[in-house]
């Protein structure tokens, strides 16, 4: 087969859209096999002895971030997390002093949120360990995109032809991006819809996504369904008037989630606010991998740390 | 001093000059033009200009050289070399800069600063308001009368309606031109590029065309209430085009400037790792460029400046959202234009020594601007036809970033004259406080 020329050792992960559609076969393909270590009985593998990893995070972050954690220890590596608070002005100094920091106690991989578009491009720049961008303010969260994708194609089998909806607050997500990119690479048709003022203007003009006016209009035979966080300080900058208006035009409810079909996989990259963008009952229904989701996430970073940083590709 | 231009093919829109002569420039001025000076003394320095081309020195209205205060960006060396490396010998820095150039004091001992430099002429723009905060009026007569060349609150709209009128108001008496900084604030806030495609996908926040299309409308208006000037910066979109278009029509004082890189590049190129695209306005789309150089060509647009925006280094080196706006234009200006539209044949040369000299000088009123006999030897000789790199790393300006960085140009200044003085030969500086 063609992956066993592709290699990512030493790769960045900034984007997806820096990744082929062989790539992002070859880690979900790796990614099988670590969930099957997460499933076992040892969960502490000798891939990545020797190897150190930091989490540098200048955003709160409960899930990504254990996940990351979880993920490097399983294979074996140290994993170092620093917890970075960013002050208001001097964010340039305080990342590129950070970074030097770090890299001169030699680790391997440094996987980094911030708050800013680009900052996980400019720390490639800047370090030498492996980038691995856990989001980068509202541009991109590839270890999300492909955890979305690993998810349905474990469900569907194939990724190909499916018809994926993204619903909510696109402007603002660096998940939906994560998704536009990976999604349209493996062949999903993608739709999206939102209030108009939630969804990038141009996007229209993306030969790679349906906009739709109206929520039903995206829902509708969907083979999967990704509900994003709606936050309340949108409201202050005037893009919605109230959840509780956003609820009735654009929450995803029994009503609506029946539009999709019969089988919709159902996902959120949480923290969920139910009520508004998501109905209780809608979150916690047979069709929702919103729980399930975050094994799939464990295994997807060991497939990309293994991939990126194993010495032996096998 | 004497200085004889030999066989150079002279370009003067002025004087509707196009024709194999020479020069000669005798005491700072441009004393002769014709066909075969000749000069019996041996003190003349004699330069043989065959191939090349004469045109008057290049004026810039739209530069940052950051005196006072920014001196790590820039100062009026480093700025005056990168403007005689460029071909420009008069060049207009602007006043965002700290403290404020807002007063006769400042606009004074800039000009003094200027002189010591000795490179190009430096002219120095005044601000509309003080401290540019759009509240009250700078004392724009004063500074006039130290000699401030025009008046602009640049990097700022001013977003109070009345303060703008006001400001039209008082100026008009003084025959002084407000240049504007055109983007409504509130539809700006945050941007880092242009609001597009581009900018959705990179997830950040973009500054409409809309925002900058009402701002011009705006101060057209306001400027034709008051009847006064209005030039319009560093213009980016086809609908404010267009805005101009329709407004000098119906007798509206209003002139235009557009930057080479609004006219070359669009915001395709934009990624989150090159900080060098990052400029207000933005680069804008492919439509707004052409429009942009419809405009320029039929005259809506008047001038053509750089906006030499420099940073220092390390501003740049980082998060694109971070980085400050802004990149050096004086060293890429004329080849810039010379490659893409004297080239390709969408522009003449004289064309060119208009959009790049003339109309400024005429716009502005000052010195330069021509090759007439008695005026000032401000002069750029070209080799159009030179093949070379350009490369930040090489710039004379402070600032090694540039979105052309590497872009293959035809033509080049080869040899700048200020008031008679050699200021540049082949890329280097030959006059000037460190020379």
């Amino acid at each position: 087969m063609a992956e066993n020329k592709i290699s990512l050792r030493g790769k960045n992960v900034l984007a997806l859209s820096d990744f082929s559609a062989d790539e992002i076969n070859l880690i979900l393909d790796t990614a099988i096999h670590m969930k099957k270590i997460i499933g076992g009985n040892n969960k502490k593998l000798p891939i990545l002895s020797g190897k150190s990893i930091v989490t540098l995070f200048f955003e709160p972050s409960t899930r990504t971030r254990t996940s990351f954690e979880l993920a490097g220890k399983y294979l074996g590596a140290d994993v170092v997390n620093i917890t970075a608070a960013t002050s208001s002005v001097v964010k340039g100094e305080s990342l590129r002093d950070t970074l030097y920091t770090v890299e001169a106690m030699g680790v391997d991989a440094i996987v980094m949120r911030h708050k800013a578009e680009g900052a996980a491009e400019c720390a490639a720049k800047i370090a030498r360990p492996v980038i691995i961008n856990a989001g980068d303010g509202a541009h991109a969260h590839p270890s999300q995109g492909l955890l979305n994708l690993f998810t349905i194609r474990e469900i569907k089998h194939r990724l190909q032809g499916l018809k994926v909806a993204i619903v909510g607050d696109i402007l603002h997500s660096r998940v939906a991006r994560s998704d536009i990119e990976g999604m349209s690479k493996m062949g999903i048709d993608i739709h999206v819809a939102g209030p108009s003022t939630l969804l990038p203007r141009f996007l229209a003009k993306d030969t790679r996504v349906t906009v739709h006016d109206n929520v039903e209009d995206a829902l509708r035979d969907a083979d999967a369904v990704e509900v994003l966080r709606i936050q309340t300080e949108r409201m202050k900058g005037g893009l919605f008037p109230s959840t509780r208006e956003y609820a009735r035009v654009y929450g995803l409810n029994k009503e609506r989630l029946a539009l999709c079909k019969d089988d919709v996989i159902l996902l959120h990259p949480g923290p969920m606010n139910k009520g508004w963008e998501i109905s209780a009952d809608v979150a916690y229904c047979e069709n929702s991998f919103i729980q399930k989701e975050v094994t799939n996430g464990a295994a997807v970073r060991m497939a990309l740390y293994k991939l990126i940083l194993a010495e032996e590709e096998n | 001093m004497k200085i004889l231009l030999k066989n150079g093919r002279i370009i003067d829109p002025a004087n509707k000059i196009d024709g194999k002569m020479d020069l000669l420039a005798e005491n700072g001025k441009i004393a002769a033009i014709g066909e075969d000076i000749t000069v019996a003394d041996e003190e003349t320095q004699i330069i043989d200009a065959t191939d090349k081309v004469i045109l008057p020195g290049l004026i810039d209205m739209h530069v940052h050289l950051r005196e006072p205060g920014q001196e790590a960006k820039e100062d009026f060396v480093s700025g005056g070399m990168a403007a005689v490396a460029g071909g420009f010998t008069r060049v207009a820095t602007m006043p965002n800069t700290s403290p404020v150039v807002d007063n006769a004091a400042l606009v004074r001992g800039l000009k003094k600063r200027a002189a010591e430099a000795n490179l190009a002429n430096i002219e120095i723009i005044g601000a509309v308001t003080k401290g540019q905060k759009g509240e009250e009026l700078a004392e724009m007569g004063d500074m006039a009368a130290a000699g401030a060349a025009a008046f602009s609150d640049d990097g700022h709209f001013i977003d109070s309606a009345k303060m703008m009128l006001n400001a039209f108001s008082y100026i008009k008496p003084f025959d002084k031109i407000i240049i504007n900084h055109e983007e409504e604030t509130t539809l700006v806030e945050g941007g880092v590029m242009n609001e597009g495609l581009k900018s959705a996908l990179l997830g950040v926040k973009g500054r409409p065309t809309v925002a900058e299309d009402i701002a011009i409308m705006r101060d057209i208006l306001l400027a034709e209430y008051a009847g006064a000037k209005v030039h319009v910066a560093h213009i980016s979109t086809a609908v404010g085009a267009n805005f101009v278009r329709e407004a000098k029509k119906r007798g509206v004082k209003v002139t235009a400037e557009v930057t080479p890189q609004h006219l070359t590049l669009t915001d395709d190129m934009v990624n989150l790792t090159d900080t060098a695209t990052k400029i207000n306005p933005p680069l804008r789309s492919k439509n707004d460029a052409e429009a942009l150089f419809a405009a320029l060509k039929d005259g809506t647009i008047d001038i053509i400046v750089t906006d030499h925006s420099p940073h220092a280094n390390e501003e740049k080196d980082r998060e694109y959202i971070y980085a400050p706006s802004g990149f050096p234009g004086l060293e890429t200006s004329l080849a810039v234009m010379l490659t893409d539209f004297y080239h390709t044949g969408k522009l003449t040369l004289t064309e060119l020594a208009e959009k790049m000299s003339l109309n400024p000088a005429k716009i502005f009123n000052l010195a330069g601007g021509t090759l007439s006999v008695g005026a000032a030897a401000d002069i750029a000789v070209v080799d159009t036809e030179l093949d070379w790199t350009a490369r930040a790393k090489d710039f004379y300006t402070k600032c090694k970033y540039s979105p052309f960085d590497g872009k293959k140009m035809k033509g080049k200044a080869v040899l700048t004259i200020v008031g008679g003085r050699i200021v540049m030969k082949d890329g280097k500086i030959t006059g000037g406080a460190k020379a």
